[in-house]
């Protein structure tokens, strides 16, 4: 019965507000769900891709196929290892947010922003000096596409953390109000288990 | 300085601009010496004039405001829902979950007609044996026939009637992100039109399925086609993304899941398949433009790359966008009868879990489209198994429709000659897709005009049926008027008639062998075909009459009441059109949508009270 006043309560409060404008409760779960969605359909495009690469590789009789070499580990390693503590950091500033610490949350969203650019720019390092390219038959088609793919995913999460990281400085995130963070925290964590497949697919297995 | 505001113009120039920066930087860079292909040129300049065409609209103005950390313009806001009886708001990038769906209405008819038309080019080239149009004519028309039909089963139902009636029909003021929902639309007409004007560009002849290695080869008209198919891809993924959270989320008190319409559970099935399929196929086509345009071999078999794993790819997607576009169809009929059989709708609950069952079944029977492709025999089996086990759930659906209709009251208006034509159209496409589900008759019938026949049998059946149905059941609730009944009834009898002509005697001609998407046929089939050619002419008059009716009566028509047809539903509870904000007050539902049978006249006492 109280489940059923406390919905109706909602309703209510929405009609105050007119059309067009959400209860703020009611639009953080919305918001939150509608993320969950969007990744759950980012998780197939991923699976397309990764379905493609391993046919592809189980096709083609060993795996670099002859006459490519994969790439060195040491610095993708040490790049997994960036991502993986920026994933870290990044709920850091969920939790601090949580309690209501706005700067927290700022120090711990600027030192995320921070190792995801680091971890891009060493992988557009890594591109240039590959010595393969897009083109090298099956083996280059995939290892970029799949990296590609996912580095294009790694920058529209820093885009958006940096939009969240203007509003905190702005003082438009509290408590309260701090759905933005919630949703760039869950895309981010996404983006790193993208990469620690990819990691133990592309460069390691 | 008019022309600056967000609108239709300002958008018009952004795409002119993007296109103008696109392919101009490149073919600057082409001149100083840099290796650009056509492909390159085309791709550059359709993304930034898409970007061009939404900044230009506006689509975008409410999430920069918010992104920079600036207030956010309440009055702006309220603008862009748009206010009842002004009609630009229809051309402008309105948030109103109702505009939305006249939109997509409106934009789906005026595509089949396109459609319909490129359909009765094919019938004239087909009309005689020889040649008329010429093979790379007909092969193009073909192509832009399928493609443009395709949009129109995917989004004429869900994207129309759905965005305008399920936040109404759970007791919403709109859905849950109106701005995504007008971006979903607004998305659309820059990838349509580039489908249209394909023929420009050379045209693409692979058919909708774009198979390589022949999509990989044919030129840009091609590639035109597979960048405006990942773009309704992605429209698709966002208005999936909308209905779920929606549905979800957004139910008026009372309104539990297994209240809710059977329209809405279809759609929500729908919906799911959408935003789970739909990446897929946007992953393939994008792996296909790299082929294309970036050198890359994913499907390039010379270089290591494997074909077969296209059609995987493509179809993983595409048999489920069967359902997509059934389904939604499917709904329509279910939530039509029960209103003229004045009965509850049988086996409600058995219904949902069809719907539910169809939707995960969907995803494992894509392989036998790829019977005759040469891919793993070991697989023939079990998918031919799963094909046929689909058809239980979709049996079940039937059983709901029929076990209404029993002894029921029934009332012959329009919508419920629509739902018998759906009876016996979808009939036939069920029960002849079973030969194709067989593996030893798919491969005697594989690429003939039997599986043209049963696929217009399924999706003209079930799809353009239930749209039809279902314009005009609610005709009434988006127009606030009637619909003429005798035009209506015309309609139906000549579409129903002549549809029948045109794809019966396909299934014939296809095992006469006589061999889809060419252009000729032997000459000793020239007697049917020219019958089924007239039949299908007669198709497109019914549909004039269709169009006739519909613009007529939106301006002439009586004024409708607001429940005309003594239906339960929430959205038959407000007026016709519904106000603005569609409830004055949240509705709480206290019973379940086809509570028929209780005394004449008036909704059951108690329930819906808007």
């Amino acid at each position: 019965m109280t489940a059923h006043a406390g919905r109706a309560d909602r309703h209510e409060h929405l009609d105050h507000m007119g059309f067009g404008e959400q209860d703020p409760h009611e639009a953080r779960s919305n918001m939150l769900l509608g993320v969950r969605l969007g990744i759950l359909s980012e998780v197939m495009l991923f699976g397309a891709l990764f379905a493609a690469y391993f046919v592809i590789r189980s096709e083609s009789g060993g795996w670099p196929p002859e006459g490519h070499e994969r790439p060195e580990l040491l610095l993708p390693g040490l790049n997994t290892l960036l991502l993986l503590s920026s994933s870290v950091t990044m709920q850091w500033a969920v939790r601090a947010i949580g309690r209501g610490e706005v700067a927290a949350m700022r120090r711990a969203l600027r030192v995320t922003l921070l190792l995801g650019s680091i971890f891009i720019v060493v992988q557009g390092y890594e591109f240039a000096t590959n010595g393969f390219g897009l083109d090298a038959g099956v083996f280059g088609s995939t290892f970029y596409t799949l990296t590609g793919f996912h580095g294009a995913h790694v920058l529209a999460g820093l885009g958006f953390m940096a939009i969240v990281a203007t509003r905190a400085r702005r003082g438009l995130i509290s408590a309260e109000h701090h759905t933005a963070v919630e949703a760039a925290s869950y895309y981010w964590h996404f983006v790193d288990a993208v990469w620690v497949v990819l990691f133990s697919t592309l460069y390691v297995l | 300085m008019k022309a600056l505001k967000p609108g239709l113009t300002r958008a018009v120039l952004g795409a002119a601009i993007g296109a103008g920066v696109g392919v101009g930087s490149l073919a600057l860079a082409s001149t100083a010496g840099l290796l650009i292909e056509d492909g390159q040129i085309l791709g550059l300049g359709y993304l930034l004039a898409l970007i061009g065409f939404l900044f230009g609209l506006g689509a975008f103005r409410f999430w920069l405001t918010w992104a920079a950390g600036r207030e956010i313009n309440v009055a702006e806001e309220h603008a862009a829902h748009g206010t009842s009886g002004d009609w630009r708001r229809y051309i402008r990038f309105t948030t109103d979950h109702k505009v939305i769906g006249v939109q997509y209405l409106v934009s789906a008819f005026l595509l089949f007609l396109t459609a319909g038309t490129f359909a009765m080019l094919m019938r004239v080239e087909l009309a005689q044996p020889g040649l008329l149009l010429g093979k790379e004519a007909y092969n193009q028309i073909m192509s832009t026939h399928g493609a443009m039909m395709i949009t129109v089963a995917l989004i004429s139902i869900i994207g129309g009637l759905g965005n305008f009636l399920v936040p109404i029909m759970i007791g919403a003021r709109d859905m849950a992100f109106p701005k995504t929902n007008a971006l979903s639309y607004w998305l659309l007409p820059l990838p349509i039109l580039l489908v249209a004007v394909n023929p420009l560009l050379g045209g693409f002849d692979s058919g909708w399925t774009a198979y390589p290695p022949l999509s990989q080869q044919a030129n840009l008209g091609q590639q035109a086609y597979l960048m405006a198919f990942v773009t309704v891809g992605i429209s698709s993924i966002l208005s999936a993304i909308n209905f779920l959270v929606t549905v979800f989320r957004m139910r008026a008190p009372g309104m539990s899941l297994m209240r809710m319409p059977i329209f809405v559970w279809a759609l929500t099935v729908t919906a799911t398949l959408m935003l789970v399929a739909t990446s897929v196929v946007a992953g393939a086509f994008t792996m296909l433009l790299f082929d294309r345009v970036l050198g890359t071999s994913f499907f390039r078999a010379s270089r290591g790359g494997d074909v077969i794993l296209f059609q995987h790819l493509f179809w993983f997607y595409s048999h489920p966008a069967v359902y997509i576009m059934g389904l939604p169809g499917l709904g329509a009929i279910l939530e039509v009868v029960p209103v003229f059989a004045r009965k509850p709708l049988f086996a409600y609950p058995l219904a949902v879990l069809s719907f539910i069952t169809i939707g995960v079944l969907s995803f494992m029977v894509w392989a036998h489209h790829m019977f005759v492709s040469g891919m793993a025999e070991f697989f023939h089996i079990p998918i031919m198994l799963t094909t046929e086990l689909i058809s239980v759930p979709t049996g079940i659906v039937f059983l709901a429709a029929l076990g209404t209709i029993w002894m029921g009251k029934l009332h012959f208006k329009t919508p419920m000659l629509w739902v018998f034509g759906f009876i016996w159209a979808f009939l036939i496409g069920g029960i002849t897709g079973v030969y194709l589900a067989d593996v030893p008759t798919d491969i005697a019938l594989s690429d003939t005009y039997f599986v043209v026949a049963h696929f217009h049998y399924t999706i003209v059946g079930g799809t353009i049926f239930g749209l039809f149905a279902g314009t005009y059941y609610w005709f009434p609730k988006i127009t606030g008027r009637m619909y003429n009944e005798r035009l209506g009834q015309l309609h139906f009898w000549w579409f129903t008639l002549a549809f029948n002509a045109t794809f019966l005697p396909m299934f014939w001609l296809g095992i006469e062998d006589m061999r889809r998407r060419v252009a000729d046929y032997p000459a000793a089939l020239g007697g049917v075909n020219l019958f089924v050619s007239i039949a299908a002419f007669n198709i497109f008059l019914s549909v004039a009459v269709f169009v006739f009716n519909m613009v007529w009566s939106w301006r002439r028509g009586p004024k409708a009441a607001a429940n005309p047809w003594r239906a339960h539903t929430l959205e038959w509870q407000v007026a016709s059109p519904p106000p603005i904000q569609n409830f004055d007050e949240i509705p709480t539902v206290s019973a379940g949508p086809y509570e028929y049978g209780g005394p004449v006249g008036a909704p059951a006492e108690g329930r819906a009270t808007p």
